[in-house]
């Protein structure tokens, strides 16, 4: 097969060039993958950008379309950062969309629940109520944990599940969370 | 039973209690339908009128535990239903069976997660379990007539020590250890 040629960012997307000027001195990366742009923000300018993309009126991204986790352990190219959160923002006038992603870096080993630093970015619930579950699944999820969220508890597994299950060092078939049930037989009701 | 066009109204036979109770058990098995996935679906084709359960009488699901007698476990179970499944067999009235319905019910089937229990008959007695993913409804009667062969054959009163019913013996008993599990990726 014949080696894959590089892909080549097609950075023309408007909201860059506007957040660009709204932000002189702050740094950001750009990235283009089939048509849709992807801005990557560091943790400690994420919240102001984001109020940018929604309030300005040249880019007003009224709608959050969602908002996710991605834990880049052993992914084959190097990453900013071990895990990403991104956010899905569209414009429901235009149905212009764009991609904003924040990578984050453990401080802690990540095979445990513990609160780890390093692992919280603002949570822009205050900006589009709509992220407050899927800020809430990113936590139980990654163990990512948002700043100012109304509500930062676990959302599928329960409260005091041993793990964040969707990290790529938590085992697929868990440690043994399916196996401790009690048993109920035939003489037990 | 159709024995009123053979006997005269006054006419009347003998017969032993036990088979009469379980000519009524078996006759009227009320299912708790606890679908929780696909197989769901294609236990409720088995209940409607292409396939009528009802021609088995057992068409009368029950949602509420205490009135039903035949819990019907039609879909993955998955470690936050586990428990749930669990209290809603505690909550059911003896005399009662399980049918474990499909792969995911009877062993996680290909959701090999930590998320899916695998198999709900190492947590619960299953009495039954029928094969498919999903099955066919026509499995699924069958598997509710199994149930039935089981009942013909079970007795009152209970044959247990404790006074509890102790079913036939093709039911498995939960006996399934927990493993650790393997834990291969490391970081870097
Ligand atoms: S056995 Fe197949 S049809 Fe049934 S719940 Fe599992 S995946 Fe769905």
């Amino acid at each position: 097969m014949p080696a894959a040629k590089p892909h080549k960012p097609n950075l023309d997307h408007p909201t860059l060039k506007l957040v660009k000027e709204k932000f002189p001195d702050t740094k950001f990366k750009a990235t283009e993958y089939r048509g849709q742009t992807s801005l990557i923000v560091a943790p400690q300018d994420f919240h102001e950008v984001m109020r940018f993309l929604r309030d300005d009126e040249r880019c007003a991204y009224d709608f959050l379309s969602e908002c996710f986790g991605i834990d880049y352990l052993n992914y084959p190219a190097p990453q900013p950062g071990r895990f990403a959160v991104v956010y899905n923002l569209v414009n429901t006038k235009t149905a212009d969309r764009f991609f904003v992603k924040v990578y984050v870096d453990p401080s802690l080993p990540t095979d445990g629940i513990e609160k780890d630093p390093a692992l919280v970015i603002d949570s822009v619930c205050d900006l589009w109520p709509s992220a407050e579950w899927p800020e809430r699944e990113v936590f139980d999820m990654f163990g990512i944990r948002f700043n100012d969220h109304p509500d930062m508890r676990r959302i599928l597994t329960w409260e005091e599940y041993p793990g964040h299950p969707l990290r790529k060092d938590y085992p697929l078939r868990g440690r043994g969370e399916r196996e401790h049930f009690k048993i109920v037989d035939r003489s037990d009701a | 039973m159709g024995l009123e066009a053979a006997i005269t109204a006054e006419g009347f036979m003998t017969t032993q209690l036990k088979r009469v109770i379980n000519w009524g058990r078996r006759s009227s098995l009320w299912p708790m339908p606890f679908a929780t996935a696909c197989c769901g679906i294609e236990l409720m084709a088995t209940a409607s009128s292409r396939y009528d359960l009802a021609r088995f009488g057992a068409e009368v699901m029950r949602f509420s535990p205490r009135q039903a007698d035949l819990m019907i476990v039609a879909g993955r179970i998955s470690i936050k239903t586990m428990p749930v499944l669990q209290r809603i067999y505690q909550q059911m009235a003896e005399p009662k069976w399980v049918i474990s319905m499909g792969a995911c019910a009877s062993t996680g089937g290909v959701f090999d997660t930590y998320a899916v229990v695998q198999g709900c008959d190492q947590f619960l007695p299953v009495d039954v379990y029928v094969p498919g993913c999903p099955p066919r409804p026509e499995q699924l009667i069958e598997g509710v007539m199994a149930i039935q062969r089981i009942i013909d054959e079970d007795g009152i009163p209970p044959k247990g020590p404790d006074g509890k019913r102790i079913p036939l013996g093709i039911a498995l008993q939960p006996k399934r250890q927990p493993v650790p599990q393997p834990m291969p990726l490391t970081l870097n």
